[in-house]
């Protein structure tokens, strides 16, 4: 009886209660959460990992704003049939970059994590135009709006500040040239290309709309489709060495 | 003399309505712009009112008693269980149309503001913070006056709190059809609407410990413990894994300051105990208030509520990992999650058993009233989807049920039965004891609305079994030469049938809610007035 008796100062003083409340729901957390900051095993070491370009941040950003994450994942599980379907499993690595993640929760459509390369620009902008005039039998809304949307360059050299602040490896340089290169990278053979490719050797510069005449939201969104899972090499990759 | 909460509150709002003003002026971003004129607006609107409320009143201070009895703080109540009903039949619409969508792409229009990308969260924060959470704040601040046997502190505050909370609910929700979303699950509204947010969110826990501190009880009930800690860890969640760095105060885009496996980490940990505190905790107080009350009978245990209690908000804390089996998330800790979602079983089922049992000696009641059968079968869906739970977070079961509508259908069992019939249940007892009124407009209609809506809920999660394990079976399916068997897309085209089944559930659920709103508005416009307060709900004894 008298460990029941006891239980009594939380129920008559409030701020005992509140006390006891907060310890008991702060410990599982912290001890889940803080291990995956100084554990070095967390992030596996890989070749090929930059950060996004700003042309790929904005259609990056585009992803999130119409909410793509509600139906597709960026994750892919080691198992027989995603590795078969979708390619090598996803590396913690491979977002590290990615404020916030996008490894998504649910699959109406296909994983994502390695679409980049798979299909060509032609066929991102037709299918997110209409995507039933490619796969008929698909339930995914149509984005035509994306094409018509030019790009501002407004704001991209604050976005790539914030991330550097966070911890991106953005290079000075990549910062104070942020609004040259959104444009540059989707306007191949001009001296904006020239200078972006000097500034991102590892980037594909391509009209990725199809259209010249101007850099639209669709040249971002299809830039960041195409680089999806492309970033590391798996052909140095050391499974076995990060194993966890 | 104007209160120093009256001056405080009306300076702050003030200052508020010029500092959007500024924002609304000076930004690019149209999104923006709106949300600051909003608040600029109601600022303004919150300011006049003060001074009116003063004016009117001559700022002499309310009565704490009258006649001996608490002069009980109902007008934020009200509010807040109008706009829950509101809210309510809100989010069930959209509900629906996005469940269509999925049957019937052509609904998403091709336009931005009506895809399936930017409704669904629409439908999630409706039902979840709209619906939900005005449920939430109306019945604390109902239970905790009540069983304290005190007036809620402030004038101001009680309403700070209500309509500042809905503000934010119309902020976000606006946010999300014009493109400003954070894309966290369950946390998506940008950093200016989680910022308001946590300004409410500390105003109502001051508001709550307040009226705990002036109780005139010696003993805290146990639905203010479950209260309690509900506001006490959203506050913990929320502002942790809401911290970001906007790219500029006039702009709606901010960036997470965690990324990709800490990110993952913080955020299902934030979204498993958004379902732990807000859709369980906050309801399980509920029911230790409602049931009780409406079957006349003490809690079962006072034994089982506490360590079921102190078991529950302990270990649901350690869950969310199981959202990431097989991810790049290390094992130890989706193993760990895993862990103690299993151990997470029996202090649901100790809540599941002291809210069932509380019926014995009344269990004949099921039969005559409807409200308290409501009550009864949420508490059996709560203990259904939490022992589906747990199953589900086990690895093996996980690769399939993974990345399906069984995760869906999961979600809606505890959503729709549980936290959707404890809600109405609460609503159908708060409504004529707010409006004084004898008794609901009708009990046929409540009995229309149960069956109803419980043939939807059933035909949703069974439909959602179907489709999510038969998809998660043609994912791995391999034919006999050893390929993969079916494409991606041929996934999509066997789950139509299902999409429709659970789209007429959804509209069952709806129409419920529908004759439900109905028989509120019929009981407080013209329901038999309660004679001269026959000891309403007085306070519970605690359940010793």
């Amino acid at each position: 009886m008298s460990a029941w008796k006891k239980h009594e100062i939380f129920e008559k003083n409030s701020f005992v209660l509140l006390i006891g409340i907060l310890v008991v729901v702060a410990i599982g957390g912290l001890v889940e959460i803080a291990p995956l900051f100084y554990l070095k095993s967390t992030i596996e070491k890989t070749e090929g990992m930059r950060p996004y370009t700003p042309l790929e941040l904005t259609g990056r950003n585009i992803f999130i704003r119409e909410g793509c994450y509600t139906c597709h994942s960026q994750m892919i599980r080691p198992m027989r049939d995603e590795l078969e379907r979708y390619g090598h499993y996803s590396l913690a690595a491979e977002s590290m970059y990615d404020h916030p993640f996008q490894w998504g929760s649910k699959r109406t459509g296909p994983d994502l994590a390695r679409v980049g390369g798979k299909y060509s620009d032609d066929w991102h902008v037709e299918h997110l135009k209409d995507p039933r005039s490619l796969v008929p039998a698909s339930i995914m809304p149509g984005y035509p709006f994306l094409a018509e949307n030019r790009l501002s360059t407004r704001d991209i050299q604050a976005d790539l500040s914030v991330n550097a602040f966070l911890g991106t490896p953005y290079t000075q340089e990549q910062i104070d040239n942020a609004a040259a290169d959104l444009i540059g990278q989707a306007s191949p053979d001009t001296d904006a290309a020239y200078e972006f490719e000097e500034r991102w050797p590892t980037a594909k510069i391509r009209t990725f709309d199809g259209n010249l005449k101007e850099v639209t939201e669709m040249d971002a969104l299809v830039a960041y489709l195409q680089v999806l899972g492309t970033m590391v090499d798996f052909s140095i990759y050391d499974d076995k060495a990060n194993a966890r | 003399m104007v209160s120093l909460e009256e001056g405080g509150f009306a300076i702050f709002l003030v200052l508020l309505a010029f500092a959007c003003l500024i924002v609304a002026g000076k930004t690019f971003d149209q999104v923006m712009a709106f949300h600051a004129g909003i608040g600029a607006l109601v600022a303004a609107v919150s300011v006049f009112w003060i001074f009116k409320n003063y004016f009117d009143d001559g700022g002499e201070p309310i009565p704490q008693e009258i006649d001996g009895k608490p002069n009980y703080n109902m007008g934020p109540v009200k509010f807040g269980s109008v706009a829950a009903m509101v809210w309510g039949l809100a989010g069930f619409t959209v509900g629906l149309v996005i469940a269509l969508q999925l049957a019937f792409p052509a609904l998403n229009f091709d336009l931005p503001w009506t895809n399936f990308g930017r409704m669904r969260p629409l439908h999630t924060s409706a039902v979840i913070f709209a619906f939900g959470g005005n449920v939430l704040l109306a019945t604390s601040m109902y239970v905790v006056q009540r069983t304290s046997r005190v007036r809620m502190p402030g004038k101001i505050l009680p309403w700070f709190v209500i309509v500042g909370y809905n503000v934010f609910i119309v902020v976000a929700g606006t946010g999300y059809l014009l493109g400003a979303t954070q894309s966290k699950e369950y946390a998506e509204p940008e950093w200016y609407a989680d910022l308001w947010l946590t300004i409410v969110w500390v105003c109502y826990l001051l508001l709550f410990l307040g009226t705990l501190w002036k109780r005139k009880e010696p003993h805290i009930y146990v639905a203010n413990w479950f209260y309690l800690a509900f506001i006490v860890t959203i506050a913990m969640l929320h502002i942790t894994n809401n911290l970001t760095i906007p790219v500029s105060v006039y702009s709606t885009k901010s960036y997470i300051v965690w990324s990709g496996v800490q990110d993952a980490m913080v955020q299902w940990w934030y979204g498993h105990n958004a379902v732990g505190f807000f859709l369980t905790a906050g309801f399980l107080a509920i029911m230790y208030y409602f049931i009780p009350k409406r079957a006349d009978r003490p809690v079962y245990s006072y034994r089982l509520s506490i360590v079921h209690f102190w078991a529950l908000i302990f270990i649901y804390i350690w869950a969310g990992p199981h959202h990431l089996h097989y991810t790049a998330l290390p094992q130890w800790a989706s193993t760990l999650g895993a862990t103690f979602s299993i151990i997470l079983w029996m202090p649901s089922w100790g809540g599941m058993i002291n809210g069932l049992m509380t019926l014995s000696g009344a269990w004949d009641k099921l039969r005559t009233d409807p409200v308290l059968r409501m009550m009864v079968v949420s508490v059996a869906f709560y203990g259904m989807s939490t022992f589906e739970g747990p199953l589900m977070s086990l690895r093996s079961v996980n690769s399939l049920s993974h990345y399906t509508d069984w995760t869906i259908g999961h979600v809606h069992s505890g959503a729709l039965g549980w936290v959707g019939y404890i809600s109405f249940g609460a609503l159908y007892c708060l409504i004529p004891w707010l409006w004084n009124k004898k008794n609901l407009y009708s009990l046929r209609l409540v009995d229309w609305h149960f069956w109803l809506s419980t043939i939807g809920i059933v035909l949703y999660i069974t439909s959602m079994w179907v489709s999510g394990i038969m998809q998660g079976l043609m994912w791995r399916a391999y034919d006999q030469l050893g390929f993969l068997e079916y494409s991606f897309v041929e996934t999509v085209e066997a789950m139509h049938p299902f999409y429709i089944i659970r789209a007429l559930g959804g509209a069952l659920f709806l129409l419920g809610a529908v004759i439900m709103a109905y028989n509120l508005w019929m009981t407080v416009r013209h329901g038999e007035a309660e004679e001269a307060e026959a000891t309403p709900a007085g306070s519970l004894a605690p359940a010793e």
